[in-house]
């Protein structure tokens, strides 16, 4: 791929590793060879870095599937999801998911970006809902203000939620912000 | 979405309205030195082969580069002073100064040469200050920049020699030369005052006269502002030969890197040949429009940038 064809967003190799481009400045002058400033992350292991490079560079383009994937339990560090398509498992690490983890909740369908069959990416759906299993508490030091309280959920998760909500409520929760959205239905 | 389309022009609305006026100002200022506006064709059998300038193909045709072929062709059939304001099309170029699709601002005046042309440079933008009522200095990204002419002029050697540290003239690495013009050269410009770039290496002369001398230098200029690229004037080349040779050169240079071959412009190079002296100069009206409206992107001042037409 022609560097001029890159993008924000596009995902290319560099020696082997893949990148995703973050931000792009283009400059030249009018009469000159084009400069392209990139912030790159290494989609490995997430750090960036600052690359330039020149009119008539090209680099190698990346072949990331995205495929649909059921969560089916932990084990140890690491959480295993299936692959939907050819039943494939993939083990996915803490660090990747990061606070993510704590919405994963079985059977739960994911988006996973694959590069050679190693896991670059996960996307959860941007909304959860999730059962409330032990409602306040009581001690005021887990009072964030007094409307909120924090609540532990069926995957074990921590959340702020209103004053309101009980136990055995479904909440929603925005997996982007990683804050409630709404109570879904309460307890009768 | 429309939504979307509804907030983004409602927030540049007023750039759109300094713009309609700067190009206004502009017409009128060159209908009042005795230029006649004129129109050349934007779809074209042949484009001026520059290797980092890429046309857009259509059917086999391309979209105009740049109108200087064209107005050089009724130079050489009699016209002594035009202008245009065209739009123009470069493939690949995106970025906050620049869209694949932009409008240029090109004059030329028969018997001038390039430092002519950069005073008319000059007059134009104090006359458009003076018109939007902005006195003799522009207000741009912080900067204030005091337009009053002579704009400080600096050569190509000076420049590189006290901002990058080699000498072009001597040993011309032309990668080196737009990185460190770039990086180098064009952070070092006064930011409270235009500057005027001139005499380029032979080598980087492209459709420039080459004044004889040691070293001989092309009698090309680039005029900055407030770290904007703002226009190329040349002494024009009247030599039609010369021009030959230098197009072949792009053009073998341009098959060795795209593997392509490009068209000569037979009809421009008989023109050259009946072609008088003359200076003249390409000016990225956005760009100008940025400077007077303080706009960062040139999608602050055009209404449909490339990625939302």
């Amino acid at each position: 791929m022609d560097i001029g064809e890159v993008s924000r967003n596009t995902k290319f190799l560099i020696n082997g590793v893949p990148f995703a481009v973050e931000d792009v400045k283009f400059v030249k002058p009018g009469k000159g060879r084009a400069m392209y400033y990139l912030k790159l992350r290494n989609l490995f292991d997430g750090t960036t870095r600052d690359q330039t490079f020149h009119s008539s560079d090209k680099v190698e383009e990346v072949l990331v599937s995205s495929n649909d994937m059921q969560y089916l339990y932990k084990e140890g560090d690491h959480y295993v999801f299936m692959d939907n398509d050819n039943f494939e498992q993939h083990s996915v690490s803490k660090e990747l998911l990061g606070v993510r983890s704590q919405f994963l909740k079985e059977g739960l369908v994911v988006t996973v970006s694959v590069m050679d069959g190693k896991v670059l990416e996960i996307t959860l759906p941007k909304f959860v809902e999730l059962a409330v299993v032990k409602g306040a508490a009581s001690t005021k030091s887990d009072t964030i203000t007094a409307q909120s309280k924090m609540v532990e959920l069926e995957t074990g998760g921590v959340l702020a939620v209103p004053a309101f909500v009980k136990e055995g409520d479904i909440v929603k929760v925005d997996t982007r912000t990683n804050n409630y959205v709404e109570r879904v239905t309460t307890k009768k | 979405m429309a939504g979307d389309e509804y907030l983004r022009l409602s927030h540049i609305k007023a750039n759109l309205e300094r713009r309609a006026l700067i190009f206004d100002i502009i017409r009128t200022f060159f209908r009042s030195e005795g230029f006649l506006e004129v129109e050349t064709p934007l779809q074209v059998p042949t484009v001026a082969p520059e290797k980092y300038i890429t046309p857009f193909n259509v059917n086999g045709w391309f979209l105009s580069t740049s109108p200087e072929m064209h107005m050089k062709r009724l130079l050489a059939a009699g016209c002594t002073k035009i202008f245009q304001i065209c739009h123009c099309f470069r493939k690949s170029e995106r970025g906050q100064l620049h869209n694949p699709e932009f409008t240029m601002l090109e004059w030329y005046r028969v018997g001038a040469d390039y430092m002519q042309i950069i005073q008319d440079t000059e007059h134009l933008v104090l006359t458009l200050a003076s018109r939007l009522r902005l006195g003799t200095t522009v207000r741009y990204q912080g900067a204030e920049i005091d337009l009053v002419s002579p704009w400080p002029r600096i050569t190509v050697r000076e420049a590189f020699l006290d901002s990058a540290g080699w000498d072009p003239f001597e040993c011309l690495d032309e990668e080196r030369f737009d990185v460190d013009l770039v990086e180098k050269v064009m952070p070092n410009f006064a930011a409270n005052r235009p500057t005027v770039l001139m005499d380029y290496p032979v080598a980087m002369a492209s459709l420039s006269r080459i004044r004889p001398g040691n070293p001989p230098v092309a009698e090309r200029a680039e005029a900055f502002m407030g770290g904007l690229e703002l226009a190329n004037a040349y002494s024009e080349l009247t030599d039609a030969a010369e021009q030959e040779r230098r197009f072949k050169q792009e053009i073998d240079s341009l098959a060795l890197e795209r593997g392509n071959n490009t068209a000569m412009p037979q009809m421009f190079l008989d023109a050259v040949a009946r072609l008088p002296e003359c200076g003249g100069i390409a000016l990225g009206i956005d760009r100008l429009v940025m400077l007077f409206c303080d706009a960062a992107s040139i999608d602050e001042v055009i209404a449909f940038p490339w990625d939302v037409v």
